[in-house]
């Protein structure tokens, strides 16, 4: 038995990782179904011991402006929050990306539009995938899938920030955020020191160190054609990350009937489907996106050829669904099957949706 | 007796003619030029009393373009 | 002694901060944003934080105080710039970290961020521009515009019935456990400027020391806003914005000892 295995919720484990990772700050403020990750934290004291500093701010707007400070000053910064909260947040996330800084963004979903219910949800799809601020930008969207993956993706969500300086977004929902799974945290690693950060970050504001030329973090530019080569230059990052970092799991795509594309909490209920479907002699693939953008079109495209249909379960009225129609440019039939209001699904009820909408129709 | 004897020059690309530095002057040293303007068509401050200057620094104090310099001797 | 001996080096006593650049400043002429800037560069460069120095700038006219003073800059979006230092010295607690906002982004659309800043007392200082207008998007009403002020969007003054009263903000920071200096100047005569300057200082030297929120409220003119010469718009401040803003310090936790 290895005895790193422990048992924590999924929102704990975000919190962890993050400790675990070297994290600079957290910045957050208390929203149902992810404040365990506030709250673990403040329990953890981590500035006693690798000196992260974590602040409970007085909104999401501010806090994700203190994000925004942090990752402008080249430190490992975060914030998580849940679907109103991200909405509150999305003028920061423009910012963000406007200015081309690493941050870590978390939203644990829950059921809208509006206050809606604490209840697990994945409507924000749009809002994250599609750009909820203003302007072209996009950012990284990793979908978790297990209380493991939670804690994954803290590290995975930061390297690749840093990499490309951009904002990366841990899209969860409340299933799992709340629910209790076996994970093994990564090994502590140490927080950079400040001449670390400065080196890796030579653009961040830092104090102009040994009187160096300034640096300015500004997502102004009143020059049009100095703003459109800016823009430009996003699009050239935004284009790398879509052909470096499309990440995806497939399960049983090979010689299937029918293909499941499903992300986070819902590709879990799929899989139970697909065992269910498998006694009737149903062969279902599983393809489960991991990154949501970049969207792995290419492998949607590989895994449909020869399926007859596809269905897109998911806890909203059918957002993923439109990429998965643009990935397989409509020779191959499919359907969505969703529920709404922080409802799951049952296994059994997506298999009768497959049943529904692509066998018997 | 020590007299206090003052000079100040202007920057004048920099000087936007606000006339705030004439105001402050206790002396009335300085003035706005009647005719002549700079690149950017303001009509900048000179010294038109210079003997009255005492380097006081009042107009570089209020001066908003940091567009002064002050000079100051003691004349014994 | 003529005026070419009385101009040497040796007799120079006062000089641009070589902190504030050669740049052509935006500001309309006689605007008091450019004494402040002036200021803010001499404090730094006076105190040797030229290398420590982190300013937060706003939206509003001083949205490009970056382009102006040679150190390093954030850019905050509209009215988050008490957030940004927050979040700025809590990660870097050897620097200095002061925002520099005008009223619209401090007491309007930040007044959330500026009070909760202030309340938890961040070391940081904060240079608060208050004229009474919005300058930049070209001279509507401000929370501090004064009744019966005449701006863009309340053409016929300010009336409290349709448009609230003024909203004086430095009074209700000084009142928050987490302010240590809270301070009210203006910088259109020279001693005020003087004045001004040491209020700066002390801000920073506070921030510094780890004493909490110091806020520099400058009672200021926007002549262009207001349409009047800057010389007017000086008297105008001195007959109308005192009375309602008056100057001097609200609150010194050290002079309490």
């Amino acid at each position: 038995m290895n005895d790193k295995v422990t048992l924590m919720k999924g929102n704990e484990a975000l919190a962890m990782a993050a400790i675990r990772y070297g994290a600079d700050g957290y910045f957050g403020y208390p929203i149902t179904p992810q404040s365990e990750v506030l709250e673990k934290l403040e329990e953890e004291m981590p500035w006693e011991t690798t000196g992260m500093v974590v602040l409970q701010a007085e909104s999401e707007v501010a806090a994700i402006n203190m994000v925004y400070a942090g990752a402008s000053c080249g430190k490992a910064v975060m914030t998580s929050t849940s679907s109103p909260g991200f909405s509150l947040m999305q003028e920061g996330m423009s910012y963000m990306a406007a200015s081309e800084v690493p941050a870590l963004v978390i939203n644990v979903m829950r059921g809208g539009p509006g206050l809606g219910t604490i209840h697990p949800s994945q409507a924000d799809y749009f809002q994250a995938c599609k750009g909820g601020g203003h302007g072209d930008y996009r950012m990284i969207v990793l979908a978790p899938a297990s209380v493991q993956e939670m804690a994954d993706f803290v590290g995975l969500g930061w390297d690749l920030a840093f990499k490309y300086r951009c904002v990366s977004m841990i899209l969860a929902d409340g299933l799992i955020g709340q629910m209790m799974e076996k994970v093994v945290l990564p090994e502590q690693r140490p927080r950079r020191t400040q001449e670390e950060v400065e080196k890796q970050c030579p653009w961040a504001v830092t104090g102009r160190t040994g009187m160096r030329p300034k640096n300015i973090i500004t997502s102004l530019e009143l020059d049009d054609d100095i703003m459109e080569a800016n823009n430009l230059r996003f699009q050239a990052t935004y284009r790398l990350i879509e052909a470096n970092e499309v990440r995806c799991e497939t399960v049983d795509t090979d010689g299937c009937d029918y293909l499941i594309v499903a992300f986070g909490s819902m590709a879990r209920i799929a899989m139970k489907t697909m065992e269910l479907a498998a006694q009737e002699g149903i062969k279902i693939g599983l393809l489960r996106p991991i990154t949501l953008w970049p969207f792995p079109s290419k492998e949607v495209a590989q895994a449909a050829a020869g399926v007859k249909g596809i269905l897109v379960p998911e806890l909203s009225a059918g957002q993923m669904i439109e990429d998965v129609k643009l990935a397989v440019d409509c020779k191959v039939p499919v359907k969505h099957f969703g529920r709404m209001g922080g409802n799951v699904p049952t296994p059994e009820e997506v298999l009768e949706a497959l049943k529904k909408e692509l066998i018997n129709a | 007796m020590a007299k206090v004897r003052g000079a100040v020059t202007v920057n004048t690309e920099r000087c936007k003619g606000c006339n705030l530095c004439v105001v402050a002057c206790p002396s009335k040293v300085l003035d706005l030029q009647q005719k002549e303007v700079n690149n950017r068509g303001y009509h900048f401050a000179y010294m038109a009393q210079p003997d009255n200057c005492i380097g006081c620094q009042s107009c570089s104090l209020v001066c908003p373009d940091a567009c002064i310099e002050v000079y100051r001797v003691i004349e014994k | 002694m003529n005026n070419n001996d009385i101009i040497r080096p040796e007799n120079l006593v006062y000089k641009k901060p070589s902190l504030l650049n050669d740049a052509h400043m935006h500001y309309c002429p006689g605007c008091s944003h450019g004494v402040v800037h002036k200021l803010v560069a001499e404090v730094i460069e006076e105190m040797g934080m030229a290398e420590k120095a982190i300013g937060v700038s706003p939206v509003g006219c001083a949205v490009f105080a970056y382009n102006y003073i040679d150190i390093d800059w954030l850019e905050a979006a509209h009215g988050r710039a008490t957030a940004m230092a927050t979040a700025t010295k809590r990660l870097m607690p050897d620097k200095l970290v002061f925002t520099y906002q005008g009223d619209g982004d401090f007491a309007a659309i930040g007044t959330c961020e500026s009070i909760h800043s202030c309340n938890r007392g961040e070391n940081i200082a904060i240079i608060f521009i208050n004229n009474a207008i919005y300058g930049m998007t070209g001279g509507q009403m401000a929370p501090t515009t004064l009744l019966g002020q005449k701006t863009a969007t309340c053409p016929y003054g300010r009336r409290p019935d349709l448009n609230g009263y003024p909203l004086s903000i430095t009074p209700l920071l000084a009142q928050l456990d987490g302010t240590c200096y809270v301070t009210r100047q203006s910088v259109h005569k020279p001693a005020s400027v003087r004045k001004a300057k040491a209020a700066i200082r002390k801000a920073f030297e506070n921030s510094m020391q780890g004493k909490g929120t110091s806020v520099v409220e400058i009672v200021s003119t926007c002549n262009t806003g207001w349409k009047l010469s800057p010389e007017k718009a000086n008297q105008w401040m001195e007959e109308n914005m005192f009375a309602k803003y008056p100057l001097g310090d609200l609150k010194d936790v050290e002079s309490k000892g």
